[in-house]
C-alpha cells in the first residue's frame, strides 16, 4: 500500500498553475484595495451623527458578516444578476462578493482604531482649530494607520485566502487550474500538495510580516 | 473713561444633555486681561461652561462672544459648520487635565502644530516661535524628544506652550494641575501666573483655591449648573457670601503664599 508519489506531471503543467496564481495574486490586491477604500467609507460614515446613513450601512455590514462569503459569491453570482436584471461574469461576481466581504472587515478593523485613541486627542486638535480633515490627516490617522498595519495584513491574508472560493463559479484562480490539471493527470495528491506548498510560500511570509509590524507598532 | 468691551461675553447660556439640563442660564462677562477662576463641587458644570466658552461642547441656547467673533445657539440660529466653529477655537487656546498632546509629534512639533497646519505659517516662522514659547515654558532643552519621556508638569507646560503658539485672544484651563503630583503643580502655575500678569485674558476652572485667590481677579463659584455666586477672588474665598459656597470652601484649607 505504498503510494508511488510522481511530481514530474505536475511539474509539465507549470505554467497553468502560473495562470492561476497571476489570478489568486490579482484578485487579492484588487479586492484588498477595493475593500479599503470601501472599509474607509464605512468606518468614517458609521462614525457620521446622520442615523439615516450610518443605520442602514451597520445592517448592511451585519449581513455581510454573518453569513459565509462562499454563500455571498454564489450569491452574486447567480441571484444578483436575477434580481436586478443584468449579467454579471464569473469575475465580477468574484470581484464584487470580496471587495464588500473584505470592506466590512477592513472598516471594523479602521473603527476599532478610531475607537481606541484617546478622545482628548480629538479635543486637542480641535483646540487648535484644525477642521475636521485637518485633524484627521495630522492628528488622528497617523496614530491610528501604525495600530492598523498589523490587523490589515492579517486580513489581507484571509482575503487571499477567500480567493479560493472563486474556483466555485469558475475563475480561474490556483484552486481552480489545480482542479484542471488535477483532472488531466489523474494525480489529485500530487497536484493539491503543490497548490497548498504555494499558498503556504505566498502567506507565510505575510503572516510573518504582520507579527513583525504588530510587534513594532502596537 | 472709555469703557473698553468684554473680551469674552456669555449671555443666557443653556446647555442640555437630552433632558439633563447642565448649564442654567448663565451669563458671564470677562474683561481684556481679566482672569476668572470657576470653582465648585464635582458635575456643578465648571468643564462643560469652559468648553462651551470655544465650542468643544456646542451651548443649547445663548450666544459667546470672543472679541470679536459672536456665536448664537438656539433653535432659531442656524448651527456653526465646521470651518466657523475651526476658525473661532482658533482664537481661544485651551489646556486640559489630561495634557492631550499629539504622541506622534516631538514637543517642538507639538507646539508648532496649530501654526502650521492651522494658520499655514512658514516652517522656519513656526520653528522659531516654538522654541521661544518652549523657553518662556521652561522647556527649551526637551524640543526634540518625544512627550511621552516628559513628566506631568512638562507635558503640562508643553501644553501651554503649544495653546500660546496659536496667539490666542483668550487662555482656557481645565483642572490644568489636577493630574500631577503635589511636587509638580508650582511649575505649572508659575506659568499661569505669569501669563496673567502678563495681561493674558484667562477663564481658569480650579480646585487650587490659594491660587483663584490670589491670581484671579474674579471668582465665580457654580454648582448644580448655576452661578451661585461672583466677585472678586479674595472676597469670594475669605469671605463668601451664599450658603452653598461657605459649605464648598468649608472643605479647603486656604493657606497663605
Ligand atoms: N457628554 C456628556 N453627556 C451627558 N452628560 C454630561 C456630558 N458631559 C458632562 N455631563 C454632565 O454634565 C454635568 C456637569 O459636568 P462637568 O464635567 O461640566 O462638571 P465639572 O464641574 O467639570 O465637574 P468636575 O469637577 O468633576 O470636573 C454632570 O452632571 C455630567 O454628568
Ligand atoms: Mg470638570
Amino acid at each position: 500500500m505504498s503510494y508511488q508519489w510522481d511530481f514530474g506531471l505536475v511539474w509539465h503543467y507549470a505554467p497553468l498553475l502560473g495562470t492561476g496564481i497571476e489570478y489568486t495574486l490579482g484578485l487579492t490586491v484588487v479586492t484588498s484595495v477595493i475593500g479599503m477604500v470601501i472599509g474607509t467609507c464605512l468606518a468614517l460614515c458609521q462614525q457620521s451623527r446622520m442615523w439615516f446613513i450610518s443605520v442602514p450601512l451597520g445592517m448592511v455590514s451585519e449581513v455581510f458578516r454573518c453569513t459565509p462569503s462562499l454563500v455571498q459569491l454564489i450569491w452574486c453570482y447567480y441571484a444578483l444578476p436575477i434580481v436586478l436584471g443584468i449579467t454579471l461574469s464569473p469575475m465580477s461576481a468574484a470581484l464584487l462578493a470580496l471587495s464588500i466581504y473584505g470592506g466590512v472587515f477592513y472598516g471594523e478593523i479602521f473603527r476599532a482604531g478610531l475607537r481606541s485613541i484617546d478622545p482628548g486627542q480629538w479635543d486637542g486638535a480641535r483646540a487648535l482649530g484644525m477642521t475636521s480633515w485637518t485633524m484627521m490627516r495630522r492628528v488622528i490617522l497617523p496614530q491610528v494607520l501604525r495600530r492598523m498595519v498589523g490587523p490589515m495584513v492579517s486580513q489581507t491574508v484571509l482575503q487571499l485566502k477567500n480567493t479560493s472560493l472563486v474556483s466555485v463559479v469558475t475563475v480561474p484562480d490556483l484552486v481552480y487550474q489545480g482542479q484542471m490539471v488535477a483532472s488531466a493527470t489523474y494525480r489529485p495528491l500530487e497536484v493539491y500538495t503543490t497548490i497548498a506548498i504555494l499558498y503556504f510560500l505566498i502567506l507565510f511570509p505575510l503572516t510573518q510580516l504582520s507579527r513583525l509590524l504588530e510587534r513594532r507598532w502596537a | 473713561m472709555s469703557q473698553q468691551p468684554p473680551m469674552i461675553q456669555i449671555t443666557n447660556l443653556s446647555k442640555a444633555y437630552g433632558k439633563n439640563t447642565v448649564l442654567h442660564d448663565i451669563s458671564l462677562d470677562v474683561p481684556q486681561g481679566g482672569s476668572v477662576a470657576l470653582i465648585g463641587p464635582s458635575g456643578s458644570g465648571k468643564s462643560t461652561l469652559l468648553r462651551c466658552i470655544n465650542l468643544l461642547e456646542e451651548p443649547s441656547a445663548g450666544s459667546i462672544r470672543v472679541d470679536s467673533q459672536v456665536m448664537e445657539f438656539g433653535p432659531r440660529s442656524q448651527r456653526p459648520g465646521g470651518a466657523r466653529l475651526a476658525g473661532f477655537r482658533a482664537e481661544t487656546g485651551m489646556v486640559f487635565q489630561s495634557f492631550n498632546l499629539f504622541p506622534n509629534m516631538t514637543v517642538i512639533e507639538n507646539v508648532m502644530a496649530g501654526p502650521l497646519y492651522v494658520k499655514h505659517v512658514p516652517r522656519d516662522a513656526a520653528r522659531a516661535q516654538a522654541l521661544e514659547l518652549l523657553d518662556r515654558v521652561g522647556m527649551a532643552h526637551k524640543a526634540d524628544v518625544s512627550p511621552s519621556n516628559l513628566s506631568g508638569g512638562q507635558k503640562q507646560r508643553v501644553a501651554i506652550a503649544r495653546a500660546l503658539a496659536m496667539q490666542p485672544k483668550v487662555m482656557l484651563f481645565d483642572e490644568a494641575t489636577s493630574a500631577l503630583d503635589p511636587q509638580l503643580v508650582g511649575e505649572v502655575l508659575g506659568v499661569m501666573r505669569d501669563l496673567a500678569a502678563a495681561g493674558m485674558t484667562m477663564v481658569v476652572v480650579t480646585h487650587e483655591m490659594a491660587f483663584a485667590r490670589d491670581v484671579a481677579d474674579t471668582v465665580v463659584f457654580m454648582s448644580g449648573g448655576y452661578v451661585v455666586e461672583k466677585g472678586p477672588a479674595h472676597d469670594v474665598i475669605e469671605n463668601p457670601q451664599e450658603d452653598r459656597t461657605k459649605e464648598f470652601l468649608r472643605h479647603f484649607h486656604v493657606g497663605r503664599n
